[in-house]
């Protein structure tokens, strides 16, 4: 039976891109935040990712080399041009952090938040904080995926990290002080952090 | 000032980055140091909160289709899926020998919760059951029970065509499993109650394995499998073959 190079590569290609589809999907709906132009996104990186298979080196990190493909797709497209146009992605990384606060909000977020008061802080965020916090929190990526992602040393991993949980913690504090939107939904999300292995 | 630099790596620490000998000398100083162990459990806090906040969107049932459509554009071989399962069976010799005591332990924790998983599954059955209002949407037929669930859950999924079957819908529900959404279906057969029940696979708290559950496990027939993305639950006491044919019709319609 002749299979041709083309075959197979596309078939290597299926087994190693479908399994991502939900999560790929996932970051370009927060990066866009538009279902349309995810979808696009989406579709565009499995495209370009289908074409460009050959030049990925197997045996080497699949998922960080799709993501990287769906970032950078992103940063060129419509959306992506204008959000990097107000914000400048690496001025924040020499800024020294702030001290650890006492009064934290995440203790707060334990009592009264909800999902949805988080998801909207998410949505604020600027865009390089939200998608790295997304690639640790969510993809649970390592910071040696991430800087292959990102395409940038492990030490701006670490220090855009650690600014993106400060920003996020920041900005969360008046809401949370502010009240409970539903206060009972907060209770569920959070309830199970106690069991935390620490 | 000690503590200063303990708390200056503790997102190292927390996000498993640190050395085994820095990981061994953290935990040693979070059992001594209040201080320490409070900041450290308010950002893993955190660190969930996100996890869970950041599961939020879900590619429709059509986008899903059209890609899958345009993946799967050229016939598959039958002989590099062996040669595949082949090498990814012989992958998985070689991790599991080189990882044994790791995935040893965690192993273990995955039985536990997927354990977890299965026993709230009963239990959202047996409480549903026993309630006055079973369910939110009663009726006996899929075109009026499925749109019932748009925008209540962040996915679509596909009801059965019963007729010629031995199984009546009763109606639906929206239920929450570690703070997922997903539908909940309830099943007549022979004056047995089924219960159906759809979550996104990765949104649950654990990984699961397809397959049926003995009885002497949960008190009740269980079969569990997962379909484009989503995972399937079907459980009630009716036997075993009611329960398969009923998670059959189910697959051929996803």
């Amino acid at each position: 039976m002749n299979v041709s190079g083309e075959d197979l590569q596309l078939d290597s290609f299926e087994e190693l891109a479908l399994p991502l589809f939900d999560q790929l999907y996932n970051f370009a709906h927060w990066l866009t935040q538009n279902r349309e132009e995810a979808e696009d996104l989406v579709q565009e990186t499995y495209a370009k990712a289908l074409k460009g298979f050959a030049s990925f080196r197997l045996g080497t990190n699949f998922r960080a080399w799709m993501y990287r493909i769906l970032r950078n797709t992103f940063l060129t497209s419509r959306t992506g041009l204008k959000t990097t146009m107000t914000v400048s992605l690496d001025a924040e990384e020499d800024t020294p952090e702030l001290p650890v606060e006492r009064d934290t909000p995440e203790t707060l977020l334990l009592e009264r938040s909800n999902r949805e008061l988080l998801q909207s802080a998410m949505d604020d965020l600027p865009v390089h904080f939200r998608e790295i916090l997304l690639l640790c929190e969510v993809e649970e990526m390592s910071y040696q995926e991430i800087s292959e992602t990102l395409s940038v040393p492990i030490g701006t991993v670490m220090s855009r990290l650690s600014r993106a949980r400060q920003t996020l913690r920041t900005r969360l504090r008046p809401q949370l002080q502010e009240g409970p939107r539903t206060a009972a939904a907060a209770k569920g999300t959070i309830a199970k952090v106690t069991n935390y292995g620490l | 000032m000690v503590c200063e630099s303990w708390k200056a790596k503790l997102d190292t620490y927390l996000d498993g980055e640190a050395s085994q000998e820095e990981m061994r000398t953290f935990d040693a100083h979070l059992r001594s140091c209040a201080s320490c162990s409070a900041d450290a459990l308010a950002r893993v806090q955190m660190k969930r909160a996100i996890q869970i906040a950041g599961k939020r969107f879900a590619p429709s049932a059509e986008f899903r289709k059209k890609m899958q459509q345009s993946m799967a554009s050229k016939p598959q071989r039958r002989f590099r899926l062996t040669w595949m399962l082949a090498a990814t069976a012989a992958i998985i010799v070689v991790a599991g020998t080189l990882t044994s005591a790791y995935l040893g332990t965690r192993s273990s924790r995955d039985q536990v919760a997927r354990d977890h998983v299965y026993s709230e599954i009963a239990d959202l059955h047996v409480g549903t059951l026993a309630s006055s209002s079973p369910v939110d949407v009663i009726s006996t037929d899929r075109h009026t029970v499925k749109p019932w669930f748009q925008g209540k859950i962040p996915f679509a999924f596909n009801l059965p065509e019963l007729q010629n079957s031995v199984f009546s819908l009763l109606g639906g529900r929206m239920t929450y499993l570690d703070q997922t959404p997903g539908a909940h279906l309830i099943y007549d057969v022979r004056k047995h109650h089924i219960s159906v029940f759809v979550f996104q696979e990765r949104a649950l708290p654990a990984r699961l394995e397809d397959g049926s559950l003995p009885p002497q496990k949960l008190s009740f027939n269980m079969e569990t499998w997962t379909q484009g993305g989503l995972r399937y639950f079907v459980i009630g006491d009716a036997s075993t073959a009611d329960i398969d044919s009923l998670a059959k019709l189910f697959k051929a319609a996803s």
